[in-house]
């Protein structure tokens, strides 16, 4: 194995399901047995309803990601896999953080959620609750320099992504795997 | 029309042509036990036969012999709770085999399942892994369906076991009977045809190759593909060898066959895949007991792998030209664009290291040789038998020293390498092909992981003969433990072995103890022309070890043992 082939990457994938009972547990037990990671997951309803669409963040080794992708396909209830990592896309993740706010700091705190575009959503007598939505350097940006305030939670809630231009994830055409040779 | 579920099932598997269960009832099963029997009363003459065997891993077995035999998905029918993990062992063989099986389980009612209910096992969850598809049925409605898909799923792409759970609730419901003529599962399209444009690169690759070594696996008895292989082979003249899984692929006999290789392989397939510079691989999938040491094997090999699951390409080696498809689809293409192979240098070479290395053994006059049964049972069938194995130094002998001659008709658990795999399979088999001789290879420490089957045999009056080679011991550990753990026997002695003959006897089987090698041709003799199944327990040679084999962590051109 080559140099570059044996470093590890994180991927993102994107992975159209049934959407059924059971899928999720399918996919999270794949993921344990093969001995696969799993950074993020996440997964909602698509415009059809029959189908729902995971992103799954992972990283291994070009040999790991091409036998997860192939492992993903072989389930029955997957209907596509696709690796976006190298293809043209946007990954958004979202991000809530509880900072501490003593009203001799409020002002700074606002100040810098105006500069990253991120908003209060919630204002208590000694905390503030930020959202943010933006890719995962943004977010650590934020998270980075409401730090020295006294970060009391932060929840995020894993990436999305859809490949840019007009191309869609999700497409009629099933089973033919991406990752296949 | 209106059905219950419970009928609805029957009439499904009806449908789909299914005319053989195995299984054993309970509970939770019982309407749909009592829907089979009314269906068969109204069918007096073309109902489905139901097959009690004595425990449900029996029944897994069972069914999984009977697939292999046919081809055709075998049908399961278990309780739930106990009924239904008694299959684990059955499921996860078929799994790691490519099995066709569709396993039924009840379930309890919906109402209570995730309440700790008498005999609830979420069976769905246990069994994740070791299935290749599984349904619980929540609406009578989707029943016909799943079973249509389950049977689907079973039989095409890489094979393997399907699991319905079936709660009571579910099975009474009633709902309009309606057999779906259609299967349209959108995430389940396995790839047939191979890329015209890969194959065609794989020919060139073949014609350029100075030693070329086809590496052939269970895919082609399991695709049916017999064949098309021959066909290849024998066009191109290629030294072939064919995997435990894959035996009868190509007749054992054939010149160009160099037996199977790896740990327990010949010397002539092991030094074939280290020398040579091409590995045809067709639907075989690079196993751990086949490579050795990964990262020893085949140095000088470029790759082409044909297999119908992408997953089995690359996963354990590198491969250079992968072709995902159907094996059966496949060889013709490549078959029609190479031609002869240029390489008489090379199948020399392999010619040689076959006369000079066979499997070999040293008769004794006083003592049973276990590999002289195997030849002797070859020399009175000449391939023409089912043989069944169960796991152990025997599963290898009966491997190494029987000549395999066509497919389907060597059942042994390759993957998972199940104990008690091996009667079981031979009464599934024995049901399958009626007028066969199915003669069952087990060793004195498996056969008692499965021997209430015996009762099954009588009962159903199945002629199966299994041949206990005793030893004494747990063979295959004890040899183990002899080459590696300084002859320290921890927990591999069985001399207190219970008499085999009288326990078959107990259970009206014909029951024989054959000690002296005088005493063994004439026996087998007898026992194959019995009209019943038989046991004879073959007492052998107890410290005889499987030879050649290639250590753990070692290449497979440093193999030791088996030279004159
Ligand atoms: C269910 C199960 N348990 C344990 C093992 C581990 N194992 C592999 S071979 C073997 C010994 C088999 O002994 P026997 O059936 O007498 O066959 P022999 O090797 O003596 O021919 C054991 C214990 C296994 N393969 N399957």
């Amino acid at each position: 194995m080559m140099a570059a082939e044996a470093t590890e990457r994180r991927h993102i994938i994107s992975v159209l399901v049934e959407n059924q009972f059971g899928v999720l547990a399918r996919i999270a037990s794949l993921f344990t047995g093969k001995g696969f990671n799993i950074d993020s997951l996440t997964v909602a309803e698509t415009l059809d309803p029959g189908l729902s669409r995971m992103t799954v963040v992972t990283h291994g080794n070009v040999a790991v990601i091409e036998q997860t992708c192939k492992q993903l396909n072989k389930l029955v209830d997957v209907v596509r896999v696709t690796d976006l990592t190298d293809e043209p896309h946007v990954e958004r993740e979202m991000v809530l953080i509880k900072v501490n706010a003593e009203s001799s700091h409020r002002g700074e705190i606002i100040q810098i959620v105006e500069v990253f575009r991120s908003r209060v959503v919630d204002v208590a007598p000694r905390t503030l609750t930020v959202e943010m939505t933006g890719d995962e350097g943004k977010i650590t940006a934020l998270v980075n320099m409401l730090r020295p305030y006294g970060v009391v939670d932060v929840v995020r809630t894993g990436k999305v992504a859809i490949g840019r231009g007009n191309h869609a994830v999700v497409r009629e055409s099933a089973g033919d795997s991406v990752a296949a040779g | 029309m209106k059905l219950k579920g419970c009928d609805i099932l029957i009439e499904a598997l009806k449908k789909q042509g299914v005319e053989t269960i195995f299984g054993y009832s309970g509970g939770a099963a019982l309407h749909i036990f009592d829907a089979l029997y009314k269906f068969n009363d109204a069918h007096k003459e073309d109902g489905i036969q139901f097959v009690m065997t004595r425990q449900e891993a029996g029944a897994t077995h069972a069914a999984d012999g009977y697939a292999r035999v046919t081809g055709k998905a075998g049908v399961v029918l278990v309780t739930s709770g106990p009924g239904a993990t008694n299959c684990v062992t059955g499921i996860a063989t078929a799994q790691m085999d490519s099995i066709p099986m569709v396993v039924i389980t009840g379930q309890v009612p919906s109402n209570l399942i995730g309440n700790d209910a008498f005999q609830e096992t979420d069976f769905v969850g246990v069994t994740r892994p070791i299935v290749k598809h599984s349904y619980l049925v929540h609406h009578v409605e989707d029943l016909a369906r799943v079973v249509r898909e389950a049977f689907h799923i079973a039989e095409t792409g890489r094979p393997g076991p399907v699991l319905i759970d079936f709660p009571k609730d579910v099975q009474i419901a009633e709902t309009e009977w309606e057999w779906p003529e259609t299967v349209d599962i959108r995430g389940y399209k396995p790839k047939l045809d191979g890329h015209r444009r890969q194959v065609r690169r794989a020919a060139d690759l073949i014609m350029q190759a100075q030693r070329p070594l086809v590496y052939g696996g269970g895919g082609i008895v399991l695709g049916d593909a017999s064949p098309e292989f021959r066909e290849f082979v024998w066009k191109t003249q290629i030294p072939t060898t064919v995997t435990l899984m894959g035996l009868g692929a190509l007749p054992e006999t054939d010149p160009l066959a160099l037996k199977m290789p790896g740990m327990h392989g010949s010397r002539a397939a092991n030094y074939a895949f280290q020398d040579c510079d091409l590995i045809i691989a067709v639907g075989s999938r690079f196993d751990d007991r086949v490579t050795g040491k990964l990262e020893k094997f085949a140095p000088n090999a470029k790759i082409i792998h044909i297999d119908i699951d992408p997953s089995a390409i690359s996963k354990n080696v590198h491969v250079d030209i992968p072709i995902v498809g159907h094996v059966k689809r496949v060889l013709p293409m490549l078959t029609e664009m190479v031609d002869k192979t240029d390489v008489d240098a090379w199948r020399h070479q392999c010619a040689m290291w076959k006369e000079r290395y066979p499997f070999r053994f040293e008769p004794k006059t006083d003592v049973i040789k276990p590999q002289q049964v195997i030849e002797e049972i070859w020399d009175i069938t000449r391939g023409d038998a089912i043989l069944a194995t169960d796991v152990g130094q025997h599963q290898m002998w009966a491997g190494q020293h029987y000549q395999h001659i066509e497919p389907r008709r060597w059942l042994t658990s390759g993957g998972l390498g199940t104990m008690g795999y091996g009667m079981p399979a031979a009464l599934g088999a024995q049901l399958a092909a009626p007028d066969d001789l199915v003669v069952c290879i087990s060793g004195d420490g498996s056969i008692m992981m499965n021997i209430q089957e015996l009762a099954t045999l009588a009962t159903e009056k199945l002629n199966v003969k299994t041949v206990i080679l005793n030893n004494n011991w747990l063979g295959m550990v004890r040899q183990w433990q002899e080459l590696l753990y300084e002859e320290r026997y921890s927990a591999s002695d069985l001399h207190d072995n219970p008499d085999f003959a009288r326990i078959a006897d107990a259970f009206g089987v014909k029951g024989m103890r054959i000690s002296h090698p005088d005493e063994l041709r004439p026996a087998l003799d007898e026992a194959f022309a019995h009209d019943g199944p038989v046991v004879m327990d073959v007492m052998v040679d107890e410290m005889e070890n499987v030879y050649p084999m290639v250590p753990a962590g070692a290449a497979l051109d440093e193999m030791v043992g088996g030279l004159a």
